[in-house]
């Protein structure tokens, strides 16, 4: 018999709040994180982006550490990490995952010895780690843009494999020159704060953000329950997904096998929605196959950005708040539709009954991952 | 979970300028670099796909190894379900380095997308399942050291849920000219019992 698993903890550090509760706060207000910014390190001119004010960070930090030796990311994560860690028993069937595409990668601009060290992502994790004091080796997932909603899945897995009774997830990622010119230089970079779904979109605004979770086998305090996923390649080119939005198509209909459920069931999507033309079109039309054009469908990308390997485990955890508050929350950013074959997109804050609730992510390298949550009775 | 018995179906090394394959050495040259040496693997193997030559080195890596294991494995008429799980140390920080490289000089500026995308390690999943045409699972991990507890516990969940037949399972490090593949085939028939002690005594080879 597969092992039951459940979400039972959840956390997050944005630009628009510090904590779950502020962030929806936030969003059943349309406020967003995305600002335009005027920093000559990052960028030579004025670019749209959502990024952590670096004082209300650190004044948050120092209230739970006087220590100023971590970075700006490895202080996010331990923020995202620590009320969901504090109060638990970490033994060897306690798993800990970091989640990120880029990790430390700002180490890079000032390469001395010493610096460079914190460029391994292994060594990011064993910072974040040691804060806590894990019994058992991390596990960093560092595969693109699908890295934080594969997390989930990988979680999960070992869970049912168990490796693990509870696994900490804490995924993130930073703004970068690193990152900003690299999507800049694949013109993918929009003008003007992003439009998912949209018309006139032209493109990614870049964010960042850490968000953590606790996966356990403990249905006591759960949140959601996990009941399928699925994670397969496009097999089709690396830098864009496949047109006919294979590899997203084949993932939930995994998920969907595993879970037992058919598409008609799924009450709400919390989509990828980068705003750029190929990937929101490649997405609506994986949802008109599988017959999911009706379901209410969001991106969150319109308040915080691509967050990149923070994004799948971020949307996550604002997916399940709306399970739990009952609550569709805007796919901000959205004015006409752009894509070729119709999907419902949430126009306005509303409130629904969601008992099944699908989360997907596509990335480059062909990647993909759809993961099926459950409200638990 | 894991009562059901998984097997190691195939072994591919690749490290010193010398591909090993199920224990027999099939390509050992003299001291060379890892580019000359992977070109002269791509002929001696007569691989012919031309996209080769575009990937940086973690790619060519795991492209070539995963090449020598795959090629009697995969049918032209069936579909293939088998699982990527890729780990390394250094993630994709050689090219970090190189695209770093590119824009650290604000006169001389010149970012390239062609650079950029090999900065994500998971690039090189995607040129081995567009090369095999594996729509498949596929995930990559970062480690300090080659995980064998982990690597056995998530491939055989995998095919114990289902979620695929078999798993190229695969340790592809590669910074600043030092590289070493260790990729293996894993079935749930075999002779070769897939276990913690095997694969650490077969990684140290």
């Amino acid at each position: 018999m597969i092992r039951e698993v459940y979400i039972t903890e959840t956390n997050c550090i944005t630009p628009i709040g510090f904590d779950v509760a502020a962030n929806i706060k936030n969003i059943m207000g349309c406020v967003s994180g995305i600002q335009l910014q005027h920093n000559l390190q990052l960028m030579k001119t004025p670019f749209y982006a959502s990024i952590v004010n670096n004082e209300e960070l650190n004044m948050a930090f120092s209230k739970i550490s006087l220590t100023e030796n971590y970075t700006r990311l490895e202080k996010m994560m331990i923020l995202a990490l620590n009320p969901i860690v504090k109060e638990s028993k970490l033994d060897t069937k306690t798993g800990f995952i970091l989640s990120t595409t880029k990790g430390n990668i700002t180490a890079l601009e000032n390469p001395s010895s010493a610096n460079f060290k914190k460029a391994y992502l292994s060594q990011l994790a064993k910072n974040v780690a040691d804060f806590f004091g894990f019994k058992t080796e991390p596990i960093v997932v560092s595969n693109a843009c699908v890295s934080g909603i594969l997390a989930v899945s990988v979680a999960k897995r070992l869970i049912q494999s168990e490796m693990f009774d509870n696994v900490f997830i804490v995924a993130g990622d930073e703004v970068s020159e690193f990152v900003l010119s690299g999507f800049n230089s694949f013109q993918a970079m929009s003008d003007l704060p992003c439009k998912p779904y949209s018309k006139n979109r032209n493109g990614v605004t870049l964010g960042e953000a850490t968000s953590a979770v606790l996966v356990s086998s403990h249905k006591k305090n759960a949140k959601i329950k996990i009941i399928g996923d699925g994670s397969i390649n496009d097999a089709n080119h690396i830098s864009g997904p496949s047109r006919t939005g294979e590899g997203l198509f084949r993932s939930i209909e995994s998920a969907l096998a595993e879970a037992k459920i058919n598409t008609n069931q799924i009450d709400y999507i919390s989509a990828h929605g980068t705003a750029t033309s190929f990937n929101d079109e490649m997405e609506a039309i994986a949802f008109n196959r599988l017959g999911l054009e009706n379901v209410p469908v969001n991106s969150l990308k319109g308040f915080y950005g691509h967050t990149l390997g923070a994004s799948g485990l971020l949307e996550t955890v604002i997916g399940i708040q709306s399970v739990l508050e009952r609550k569709l929350f805007i796919s901000l950013g959205f004015y006409e539709i752009g894509v070729s074959q119709s999907i419902n997109i949430i126009e306005k804050n509303e409130d629904k009954n969601i008992r099944y609730f699908l989360k997907t992510a596509s990335g480059f390298g062909g990647c993909n991952t759809a993961v099926l949550f459950e409200k638990v009775k | 979970m894991s009562e059901n018995k998984t097997y190691i179906q195939s072994i591919c090394m690749i490290q010193n300028n010398e591909i090993i394959l199920d224990g027999k050495t099939i390509l050992k040259i003299e001291p060379t670099s890892f580019s000359d040496f992977s070109k002269k693997a791509y002929q001696n193997f007569d691989v012919n796909y031309p996209k080769f030559f575009k990937m940086d080195g973690l790619s060519k890596l795991a492209f070539l190894g995963s090449e020598l294991l795959l090629k009697k494995e995969i049918g032209e008429t069936k579909e293939n379900n088998i699982a990527l799980v890729f780990s390394n140390k250094s993630s994709s920080l050689d090219t970090d380095v190189k695209y770093q490289k590119s824009i650290s000089d604000k006169e001389n500026y010149f970012p390239s997308p062609a650079v950029f995308v090999y900065t994500l390690p998971n690039i090189c999943l995607g040129e081995i399942c567009i090369r095999h045409q594996l729509r498949s699972e596929n995930s990559f991990f970062i480690f300090e050291a080659f995980n064998p507890a982990f690597m056995i516990n998530y491939s055989n969940i995998l095919m114990e849920t289902k979620k695929a037949d078999k798993v190229l399972c695969g340790w592809v490090e590669y910074f600043d000219k030092e590289y070493k593949a260790f990729i293996y085939l894993v079935g749930k028939e075999g002779d070769f019992e897939h276990k913690i002690e095997t694969l650490k005594t077969e990684y140290n080879k």
